[in-house]
C-alpha cells in the first residue's frame, strides 16, 4: 500500500489560501459605504438576475464576491438563521454580529477540514436606527477572517486599489448620488472603461424605511442618481 | 476527515424555500397544530369575532372589530385581527386568538421568507393555498375546540384586480368574488353586505359599506364590538390596492362611524 505524501500544515494551508485568493481575484468586486440615510452598497454586475448583493433581514443585508453557487448557498443558509431566529425570538433579536459570527465559523470549518476552500468573500452589513446607533459592516474571508469595517469596505480582485480610492475620497454624511458616485469611480479604478448603470447592482440599506430596510435601486433611477455629476 | 457537507450543518441543508418547512425541522414546537393536553374541559380561551373583507373598485379592502370574548367576558378591547402578510396581502383572524396570531405571524414569514430566498414573490394563488396548508395542519387542534379560520384577501398583479379567499376548517380554500366575512358576527355581516355591496365601488362607498356591515355584526352578536364611542376605540380597517397595503387612519374611520350612527340614531324606530 503506497504511503500518502507528507505535506506539512503551513503548505497545505498556503496551498488553499492562494486557491481561494486566485479564485476571488477573477472575479469582479464589490464597495460598501456609509451615507448619510443609511448603507450603499454596490457591485459590478450585468446581470438583472443573477444577484450579489440581497436582503437577509429587516435592517441586514448581504453581499458576496467569488464563485455564485459558493456565496448563494451562504446567503440561504444566512435568511435561514435571521428567519428562524427572529420568528422564534423577536425581530429585533436578529443581529449581524451573529450572522457574521456563523459565517465565519463556516467558512474557518470549510477552510481546513474540506479539501476544497471556498473561493468567496462575504460581506454582513446592519443598518443603525434614527437614534444614532452606529452602523455595523462585517467582511469575512474565505478562511474565516473576520473584520468589522468603519465607513466603507471593498472586497474582490482589486480590492486594495479600491480601498485606497475610497481612504481619499471618503467623508461623513455624503448624499446618496454622491456615494454612489464615489463608489463606482473606486470600482473603476483598476480599469481603463466607465462603468453605466447597465453594468452595475446597487441596493441600499435605508433607514428611513419602516421595517424592512433593504431597496434595490432600479436601473432608471441609478442612471437619475449617475447623471448628476455629468 | 468529514464530510464535505459538514460546514452546512451551522445552518443546516434544507432542500426548498419554504419557511414552513424548516420550521418543521428546526423548532416543530413553534408549529401550529401541536395537541393541546386536554383532560378536563379547559377555560374557553378568547376568541376574535367579526373579520371581513370587500372587493370595490381598486382592490379589496380588509376589516374588523377590536373586541376578543372569552365566554361570555370581554378579553380584550383593543385586539388587531387584520394582518400584513406581505405588501400586496392581508389575513384577517377569527376564532382562538392565541393559535390564529401564531398561525398570521408563521404566514407572514413564510412568505417574507419565500421572497428573500427566490428574489421573487408568490402568486396571490401561492400564497392562498400555503395558508390553506397551514390551517389543515391545525386540524387536530381545531378538533379539541382550538378553531383558527382566516380570511385571506390581496391584489392579483397579474389580474390587475382585488381578489378574496375564505376558508374552512379542514383547509379548505374558496374563492369569494364580492365579499366575506369570518367569525361569530359574521352571518349579520354577510347579510348586510349582500344589501349594500355594489360593483365598482370608490374607496369612500367601500369603506361605508365595510363598516354598516361591521356596526351591524356588534349590533347582533353579542361577541362583536362596536365602535367605542367612550374609549375611542374604532374598527381596524386596511386597504390592499396596486400601490400597497395601508391602513385607514382612524380619524377617517370614526368620522365614517359617527356618520353612520347619526344616520340610524335619526332613522331609529324606537
Amino acid at each position: 500500500m503506497p504511503l500518502p505524501y507528507y505535506v506539512s500544515p503551513e503548505q497545505m494551508m498556503k496551498d488553499k489560501a492562494e486557491y481561494a485568493r486566485k479564485g476571488i481575484a477573477r472575479g469582479r468586486s464589490i464597495v460598501t459605504l456609509e451615507y448619510r440615510d443609511g448603507i450603499l452598497l454596490v457591485a459590478e454586475n450585468p446581470s438583472t438576475l443573477l444577484h450579489k448583493i440581497s436582503e437577509i433581514y429587516d435592517r441586514i443585508a448581504f453581499a458576496g464576491v467569488g464563485k455564485y453557487n459558493e456565496f448563494e448557498n451562504l446567503r440561504i443558509a444566512g435568511i435561514r438563521h435571521a428567519d428562524v431566529k427572529g420568528y422564534s425570538y423577536s425581530r429585533g433579536d436578529v443581529t449581524a454580529k451573529a450572522l457574521a459570527n456563523a459565517y465565519s465559523q463556516a467558512l474557518g470549518n470549510i477552510f481546513t477540514q474540506d479539501i476544497k476552500p471556498f473561493e468567496v468573500e462575504v460581506l454582513v452589513a446592519e443598518v443603525g436606527d434614527e437614534n444614532g446607533a452606529r452602523n455595523e459592516i462585517y467582511h469575512i474571508l474565505y478562511d474565516g477572517t473576520i473584520e468589522d469595517e468603519r465607513n466603507y469596505a471593498a472586497m474582490g480582485g482589486q480590492a486594495d486599489e479600491i480601498r485606497r480610492v475610497l481612504k481619499d475620497h471618503y467623508s461623513d454624511g455624503l448624499a446618496l448620488d454622491a456615494a454612489l458616485q464615489l463608489g463606482v469611480r473606486a470600482l473603476t479604478v483598476t480599469q481603463n472603461k466607465t462603468l453605466s448603470e447597465r453594468d452595475l447592482e446597487v441596493a441600499v440599506l435605508d433607514r428611513t424605511k419602516v421595517r424592512r430596510k433593504f431597496r434595490r435601486i432600479p436601473m432608471e433611477a441609478l442612471g437619475q442618481l449617475l447623471g448628476t455629476a455629468r | 476527515m468529514t464530510g464535505p457537507s459538514d460546514w452546512q450543518n451551522l445552518f443546516n441543508d434544507y432542500g426548498n424555500s419554504s419557511f414552513m418547512e424548516l420550521l418543521r425541522r428546526e423548532a416543530p414546537h413553534l408549529m401550529p397544530g401541536a395537541p393541546p393536553p386536554a383532560q378536563e374541559a379547559p377555560p374557553e380561551p378568547p376568541h376574535g369575532t367579526t373579520v371581513l373583507s370587500v372587493r370595490y373598485r381598486d382592490g379589496v379592502i380588509m376589516a374588523g372589530d377590536r373586541q376578543a370574548t372569552a365566554g361570555y367576558q370581554v378579553a380584550g378591547r383593543r385586539i388587531e385581527k387584520i394582518f400584513k402578510a406581505d405588501e400586496l396581502s392581508g389575513v384577517g383572524i377569527a376564532g382562538v386568538a392565541g393559535p390564529a396570531t401564531e398561525m398570521a405571524k408563521l404566514f407572514q414569514t413564510e412568505l417574507e421568507h419565500y421572497e428573500k430566498v427566490e428574489g421573487d414573490n408568490l402568486s396571490l394563488e401561492g400564497k392562498a393555498n400555503r395558508l390553506s396548508q397551514m390551517i389543515r395542519m391545525n386540524l387536530p387542534a381545531a378538533m379539541q375546540g382550538l378553531v383558527v379560520v382566516p380570511i385571506f384577501a390581496g391584489f392579483d398583479e397579474k389580474a390587475g384586480i382585488g381578489r378574496l379567499f375564505k376558508y374552512d376548517v379542514t383547509g379548505g380554500r374558496y374563492e369569494e368574488t364580492n365579499y366575506d366575512a369570518q367569525g361569530s358576527g359574521s352571518k349579520d355581516a354577510r347579510d348586510s353586505l349582500k344589501k349594500l355591496w355594489r360593483r365598482d365601488m370608490t374607496r369612500e362607498e367601500a369603506l361605508r359599506v365595510t363598516l354598516e356591515a361591521l356596526i351591524d355584526a356588534a349590533d347582533e352578536d353579542v361577541g362583536t364590538g362596536g365602535p367605542d364611542l367612550v374609549r375611542g376605540i374604532f374598527p381596524s380597517v386596511k386597504t390592499i390596492t396596486r400601490s400597497g397595503f395601508q391602513d385607514v387612519p382612524d380619524d377617517e374611520v370614526r368620522r365614517v362611524c359617527e356618520a353612520i350612527l347619526a344616520d340610524r340614531t335619526r332613522n331609529a324606530a324606537d
